[in-house]
């Protein structure tokens, strides 16, 4: 990350907090989220979690590790393989005064409540006019590359971006993953929590003091002058290396991580696509109606005269994630898919 | 039941046991990828219920469904390419091992979203009824699918439209971490049969004559038109929910006392006992199934990852 970009994030944590010198550590994503819902737990006790094998085990992936055993069965549910009660309870707790963070394992399950979420959670705060809140986080992880198969591998987000009432989250660092899950659980507002279980090894900064990260605020990953990345989840790393690569060919790229897609920070794109006047939208989802066709429309729409080039898409291609390797590696999108569009829109 | 017949189920028990055993040593290798859920310890059920099946009935599995294809007959090359995801695989390499699809062998897949294949069954029985067909579809499940919303609705639709549908648990007593008592307020998942005025049979999974007298019976009731039967085998896995896992939830000493309670071991001694074994004939069994897993090893490992270009097709 360039020190200008660390700065900065150093600058919005100590705005968030009265502290004076913010010290950094290095976390892993995974220990990040679990830092996260601890604090959490611990600040509020109105917070609860509740998911499949999130006790003893600590979740099929670990994001969850040592938490019952600190906060007791009651606030760390572990419930059984029942996707629609799970979410349908975070729902109806979160309307009478409980904090809920549901915990479902893997984004394709998602679709197992989603009546709950798509006709319950993200309704009922306007149809009752503003009486009910509900201040439910429902965390999942996305992604494929990881052998998997069809039906472990999704990217579903372009979905409930396409729901009213339901904010959502996509972060892709250590940092991001601990200020916008604390943020979320704060938050009266639904919020579905897209996590990449892909990241969850990698590492990276997280203040050692409070930090919150407020939706609807985009994070400039790198800098640069000549095109405009904008990469979700597990493709901003993607990016990232296919933005050295463009150095070697003189071509300076900024790679823009929207964080949140509900609310999407259109401004910081914005001001990227009027200095570079040219953008390639990644990410891991289909190019078809995915979240990337809505940036390239919202471009169009306010950055026409911006624009030097058409607005190109890198995404999944649209099947369902295969499971052999030769197959799934052609599906996914990747750094040569990258670079080759980043050119493209360049001219080069 | 026939000797012939015994010894087929004892093979096919052999050959489930050894297969099991042999992706395990595969993954190990490093030659699978993804997330493998293997069956060893429950070949009682997966065995007894496919062999009370006629070749053209369906079954529809789970994400440990490799028991479940190799009794009702599918080939072992093609399974083991598949879940190396080679082009010779049963799917091509798409599905791999939580996906294996046999359509003429009347396997309608493995799937992987627990509960997922229990309407799917249910529609399979609604087009045997339409059709007028006297064929049965067996529903393999784990005993934390019955948590699902899916299956309320489907043995709802099952029995009130009298489907020729077995909906069958494979109750090895946890689902992934999670104790099966700790999720659930009854003792007998087959209990929930009352719930749809529906036969609820609670049956010895390690026990694979009893598991084929349960759902030979079943078949029977679902041809003759008289709708579903709920069927409760109680087995045991005996590898962690996946290979990997660490197993914090159970103890050692309970793996052990069901690793005694072996269905391949316990069925074997019978034919023993009775005298139509003897133990050097299941030694040769054994090795037979070790040499049928060589070949369909070398098969698998000597078959081309599938191509690129094939990616769109099917879509
Ligand atoms: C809808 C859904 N939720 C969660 C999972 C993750 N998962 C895979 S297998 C499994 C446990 C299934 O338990 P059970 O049905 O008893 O079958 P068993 O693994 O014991 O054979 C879980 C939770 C899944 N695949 N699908």
């Amino acid at each position: 990350m360039p020190s200008e970009a660390r700065n900065l994030r150093r600058i919005r944590c100590l705005n968030m907090s009265s502290e004076g010198n913010v010290t950094m550590k290095t976390v892993t994503y995974l220990e990040a989220m679990r830092e996260a819902m601890d604090e959490e737990l611990a600040r509020d006790e109105t917070v609860f979690l509740l998911g499949e094998d999130i006790g003893p085990q600590g979740g099929v992936f670990g994001s969850t590790r040592g938490l019952l055993e600190k906060y007791g069965p009651r606030r760390v549910r572990q419930t059984p393989i029942s996707e629609c009660a799970i979410i349908g309870a975070a729902c109806g707790a979160s309307l009478v005064g409980t904090r809920p963070v549901a915990e479902i394992m893997y984004f394709d399950f998602v679709a197992i409540g989603m009546d709950q979420i798509f006709s319950q959670v993200g309704k009922l705060r306007y149809m009752s006019n503003g009486q009910m809140t509900l201040p439910l986080v429902i965390r999942t992880q996305c992604g494929g590359g990881r052998g998997k198969g069809p039906q472990h591998s999704s990217s579903t987000e372009a979905w409930f971006v396409h729901s009213p009432g339901i904010k959502v989250a996509m972060p892709s660092t250590p940092g991001d993953v601990k200020g916008l899950l604390k943020t979320a659980i704060r938050d009266d507002a639904p919020v579905l929590f897209i996590e990449n279980s892909f990241l969850y090894n990698t590492k990276g900064e997280v203040s050692e003091e409070e930090c919150l990260i407020p939706f609807g605020q985009a994070d400039v990953k790198r800098e640069g002058t000549d095109v405009t990345i904008v990469a979700t989840s597990a493709m901003v790393q993607l990016a990232l290396v296919a933005a050295e690569s463009l150095k070697e060919l003189d071509i300076s790229a900024e790679v823009i991580d929207p964080r949140t897609l509900v609310p999407l920070d259109m401004d910081t794109i914005l001001r990227s696509v009027a200095k570079t006047n040219r953008a390639v939208i990644v990410h891991e989802a289909f190019t078809r109606c995915g979240v990337g066709a809505e940036i390239a429309a919202r471009l169009m729409e306010e950055a026409y005269d911006d624009l030097d080039a058409p607005v190109a898409r890198v995404g999944g291609l649209e099947v369902p994630m295969p499971f052999a390797q030769s197959l799934e590696e052609q599906v996914m999108p990747s750094v040569t898919k990258i670079v080759k569009q980043a050119r493209a829109v360049c001219y080069r | 039941m026939k000797t012939p017949m015994k010894f087929e189920m004892l093979q096919t028990m052999l050959i489930v046991r050894a297969f099991e055993n042999r992706v395990k040593k595969l993954y190990m290798e490093g030659v699978i990828r993804g997330t493998v859920h293997l069956s060893t310890g429950m070949e009682g059920v997966s065995v007894g219920a496919c062999m009370a099946l006629r070749p053209d009935d369906y079954i529809t599995s789970t994400h440990r469904g490799h028991g479940h294809c190799i009794a009702k007959g599918v080939a072992l090359k093609p399974m083991l390419a598949e879940v190396l995801g080679r082009a010779t695989g049963l799917c091509g390499g798409r599905g791999g091992t939580m996906h294996l699809f046999d359509v003429p062998r009347g396997v309608m897949g493995t799937i992987g979203v627990v509960g997922g294949g229990i309407p799917v069954a249910t529609g399979i029985g609604v087009g045997i009824q339409q059709l007028g067909q006297s064929r049965v579809v067996l529903c393999f499940m784990g005993d934390g699918a019955t948590n699902q919303g899916a299956f309320h609705e489907a043995l709802n639709l099952g029995s009130t439209w009298k489907l020729p549908v077995l909906y069958l648990i494979e109750n090895n007593l946890v689902g992934d971490t999670t104790p099966l008592k700790e999720v659930v307020n009854i003792e007998d998942l087959a209990d929930r049969a009352g719930a749809y005025g529906i036969p609820g049979v609670v049956v010895d999974g390690n026990d694979v004559l009893a598991v084929h007298r349960a759902v030979e019976e079943a078949a029977s009731r679902a041809r003759g038109g008289e709708g579903p039967t709920l069927l409760e085998c109680k087995t045991y896995r005996w590898e962690g929910h996946h290979l990997g896992d660490p197993c914090v939830y159970r103890t050692r000493e309970e793996v052990d006392e069901w690793r005694r309670r072996c269905p391949i071991k316990r069925f074997a001694q019978a034919l023993i006992d009775d005298q139509s074994l003897t133990s050097e004939a299941l030694g040769a069994l054994e090795k037979e199934a070790e040499a049928r897993l060589d070949e369909a090893e070398e098969y698998a490992l000597g078959s081309p990852e599938p191509s690129p270009d094939t990616v769109l097709e099917y879509v």
